[in-house]
């Protein structure tokens, strides 16, 4: 681990009871969902981690508890290093405090996130889709979401599928 | 598969004041088929007579679900979608997978590729400044100032299609080098390059720089302070022309960065004159860098010779059983890589190009996400046109250089 990283894992550790992995170099920390506001405004103030670089999600299907990571890639300009905050979270209601009071860049990522895995932001100060339209139904990225439209048809469900398969009009 | 179901108002109501309802104020859609949004993007304006109140971008029309396509590809074959995610910096956008999948991975890339990647990237980086500095002088009637760019633009554009074949979508840098060595023309063309570039940016300064029309529209709009830059998560020039600097070329370089000599462009103004010059000084940068690169141009392979990641010579396939089982198994099945999770960022022409990249044992990845500059670049937007006229908004968006491509991914 970066020296420079060391202290911020400490704290976290004692602070927060965090646990910690290393991968490629990389910090990987995970804090729970009701204590990321206050590490990541610790981290902000007193850490100088300015920048929030990433805040993204993963799903793991059909793994239900966590089914989901939430992720906060963090950078700090002032010492250059970076930190990953993992937060895990339950497949049913899926729910996480919002952090755009501590990073506004966060407002955007978060309705994507909202958007691409159903995941809620709580006190979220604009809580609608973003990329997918308005009243869409569904989370793409997740896992259980298909990826194409057409269903695979095979010899035993052939006709079954072909009743509501819609084909070109003219 | 996908319904739509009926949309309720309400949850646009707080995204304007409270004048829209009595109609003391305007709402405007601008786009999404404006020509001065770069794309399709729609802006909901709320207007006191020319004075914009509120500015609400509504994005998602190029919403082409990129990340979700990657989970089904390989790791190869996923490389394709990335090209077409910021289409004004394709070799950029296959320079941040490929380090994502050598990081995940554990790969190395010998000193010619690294070297030819920089010369690509950098020639790419020109290339995408020439495009936004030709619309933005379109935006700001400087016509004449949008056909020389794109005539410079050609040559870099024939120097990718030199290497690669294609003009923009290269797919020309491979996990672990590239995809062949660059021919034996390359080296003319990009000296021909270096050598005609500076005296074209010389041209444009002239047009512009100090063109007191130019300067009535930039001088003093759209001031972005450095404090809301990083807050809204601002990389790139736009953060660079807030009087930051932080490049991740110098910050954490990738690639051999370190071994070039080259400045990082910072203005303390954050206006959208600032921008301009910002990119302007990163056009010698970036040519700085391209000669340097390629005077010392080392010999060698560019392709790592771990069979396991990267295809073997054709000539060894001939040859050699294990040669062609790799090939086999490369081409067919493609390779795994471990379980794991990486974060690797690169500097592209508009800010920090994130991928963040998860492994789960398998040949295909679990989760690719792009943490994509403009994105955030365009988060901020609403901040800093209050207050302003709609002919300002155009200069400000422009002064963005965002890509809609790079944020609907």
């Amino acid at each position: 681990m970066d020296n420079k990283l060391e202290p911020v894992v400490k704290v976290l550790q004692e602070k927060f009871g965090a646990t910690y992995e290393e991968f490629r170099g990389e910090t990987h920390v995970f804090v729970t969902a009701e204590q990321i506001i206050e590490a990541l405004t610790l981290l902000r103030d007193k850490y100088e981690f300015e920048l929030l670089s990433a805040l993204t999600a993963v799903d793991y299907y059909p793994q239900t508890s966590p089914r989901f990571h939430v992720i906060y890639q963090l950078s700090s300009l002032a010492k250059n290093v970076t930190v990953q905050l993992r937060v895990l979270v339950n497949g049913d209601q899926p729910k996480v405090p919002t952090a755009s009071g501590v990073y506004e860049v966060a407002n955007w990522r978060e309705r994507e996130i909202f958007d691409m895995f159903g995941i809620e932001f709580e006190g979220h100060p604009d809580p609608r889709r973003i990329l997918m339209p308005e009243g869409t139904q569904g989370h793409p990225l997740r896992k259980d979401f298909p990826l194409g439209y057409e269903e695979p048809q095979f010899t035993f469900n052939f006709e079954e599928i072909d009743l509501r398969k819609p084909y070109a009009k003219e | 598969m996908t319904q739509i179901e009926e949309v309720n108002y309400d949850q646009y109501r707080h995204l304007v004041s409270e004048r829209a309802f009595t109609g003391e104020t305007m709402l405007l859609n601008m786009g999404p088929q404006h020509p001065s949004t770069h794309g399709v993007l729609r802006l909901l304006l709320e207007l006191d007579g020319e004075t914009i109140v509120n500015a609400v971008p509504d994005i998602g029309y190029l919403h082409t679900g990129i990340e979700k396509n990657m989970e089904a590809k390989t790791y190869l074959k996923a490389e394709v979608m990335s090209d077409r995610l910021d289409y004004m910096n394709t070799v950029g956008n296959n320079l941040a997978y490929c380090l994502a999948v050598e990081k995940l991975v554990d790969l190395d890339v010998p000193p010619r590729a690294q070297a030819i990647r920089v010369i690509l990237t950098e020639l790419q980086r020109i290339a995408s400044h020439l495009v936004w500095v030709g619309t933005f002088g379109l935006d700001l009637a400087a016509m004449s100032m949008f056909l020389y760019a794109f005539r410079e633009r050609e040559y870099i554009l024939d120097i990718l299609e030199l290497c690669s074949g294609q003009r923009m979508m290269t797919t020309y840098i491979r996990p672990g080098g590239l995809w062949r060595d660059v021919p034996v023309e390359f080296e003319t063309a990009v000296r021909d390059f270096i050598k005609m570039f500076p005296r074209r940016i010389d041209e444009y300064e002239a047009l512009l720089t100090k063109n007191p029309l130019f300067l009535d529209r930039l001088l003093g709009i759209g001031v972005l302070d450095a404090a809301t830059a990083l807050q809204h998560g601002v990389t790139g020039p736009m953060l660079r022309a807030s009087g930051v600097n932080w490049d991740l070329r110098k910050a954490r370089p990738y690639m051999g960065y370190e071994q070039y000599d080259f400045d990082v462009p910072v203005r303390p103004e954050g206006d959208t004159y600032a921008r301009y010059l910002v990119r302007i000084e990163e056009f010698r940068q970036s040519l700085r860098i391209v000669e340097q690169a390629l005077n010392k141009l080392p010999m060698g392979p560019v392709r790592s010779d771990n069979r396991k990641f990267v295809p073997p010579p054709r000539s060894e396939i001939g040859v050699s059983m294990e040669a062609l089982i790799h090939h086999f198994k490369l081409w067919t099945e493609g390779f795994s890589a471990p379980k794991g999770y990486v974060y690797s960022a690169v500097e592209s022409p508009r800010g920090e190009l994130g991928v963040y990249l998860e492994g789960d044992g398998g040949p295909k990845p679990h989760r690719v996400h792009w943490r994509t500059p403009s994105f955030d670049n365009l988060s901020v937007l609403p901040k800093i046109v209050k207050g302003h006229l709609v002919a300002d908004l155009v200069a400000i968006l422009a002064s963005t250089d965002i890509v809609l491509g790079d944020i609907d991914r």
